[in-house]
């Protein structure tokens, strides 16, 4: 048993164009350290300064985990991890 | 260069008008690797701000979820810009992250005329593309 990480499209060049990947750890910024050992790279492209970048949307089963503990958010086996790029912008920097 | 129905067109265009002040956006989904826009989807701008958009994360994951399983990708991804013209801002492209897609900006600063323009953007780099509009 795993957790199932589901990959977005952009960040496909970091698992050799898997669309799902797996592993282990019991929290999700442990996931995340656990996936970079095989995916050299994608942890980076998530995390920032100790947080969720905000070019990116993290979601536990079907809970965005910015509204569950963020990277402090537990996981478990059997639990399907999915990341998609955010879709924001404007007219000006906010 | 964008293809799209002219029905869609006005879709978009409308749903701009209708939110004007605030920045509208939302997709047309169509079959994956196909570039055909098709399936028109609203969506919630959750900032409801005339300067900036995000979508909801809640309706996007289902959204992206939904056009998954139906072997679906977003071909136009479209906002608009209510006081300035329709041209991505560095916002917009430092978020910008389907390489694939069209995005679509409509500018309503003009009560009659609506400006509607299309760019790929890919790896920061934004190229003007032109619009088809079919009957």
């Amino acid at each position: 048993m795993a957790i199932e990480v589901r990959i977005p499209t952009i960040l496909r060049t970091y698992t050799d164009g898997a669309k799902q990947v797996e592993g282990t750890g019991s929290t999700l910024g442990e996931l995340f350290t656990d996936l970079d050992q095989r995916h050299g790279g994608l942890r980076e492209r998530l995390v920032d300064n100790g947080g969720l970048r905000r070019f990116v949307n993290v979601y536990l089963n079907d809970e965005d985990v910015r509204f569950l503990a963020g990277l402090d958010t537990p996981v478990k086996d059997g639990d399907t991890v999915t990341v998609l790029p955010a879709v924001a912008g404007g007219a000006t920097v906010s | 260069m964008l293809t799209i129905p002219r029905a869609l067109y006005d879709k978009i265009v409308a749903h701009a008008r209708a939110d004007h002040p605030d920045e509208a956006c939302g997709v047309i989904a169509g079959p994956a690797g196909r570039d055909r826009p098709e399936r028109f989807i609203a969506m919630t701008n959750a900032e409801r701000s005339p300067t900036f958009y995000r979508f909801d994360s809640a309706e996007q994951f289902r959204v992206w979820r939904e056009m998954d399983d139906n072997d679906e990708e977003p071909v136009v991804i479209y906002h608009s810009h209510t006081a300035t013209e329709a041209y991505p801002s560095r916002t917009d492209v430092s978020y910008a992250s389907e390489p694939q897609a069209h995005y679509v900006l409509v500018s309503t600063r003009d009560e009659d005329t609506a400006e509607f323009r299309s760019y790929r953007i890919v790896d920061g780099v934004v190229t003007e593309e032109p619009v088809s509009v079919v009957e």
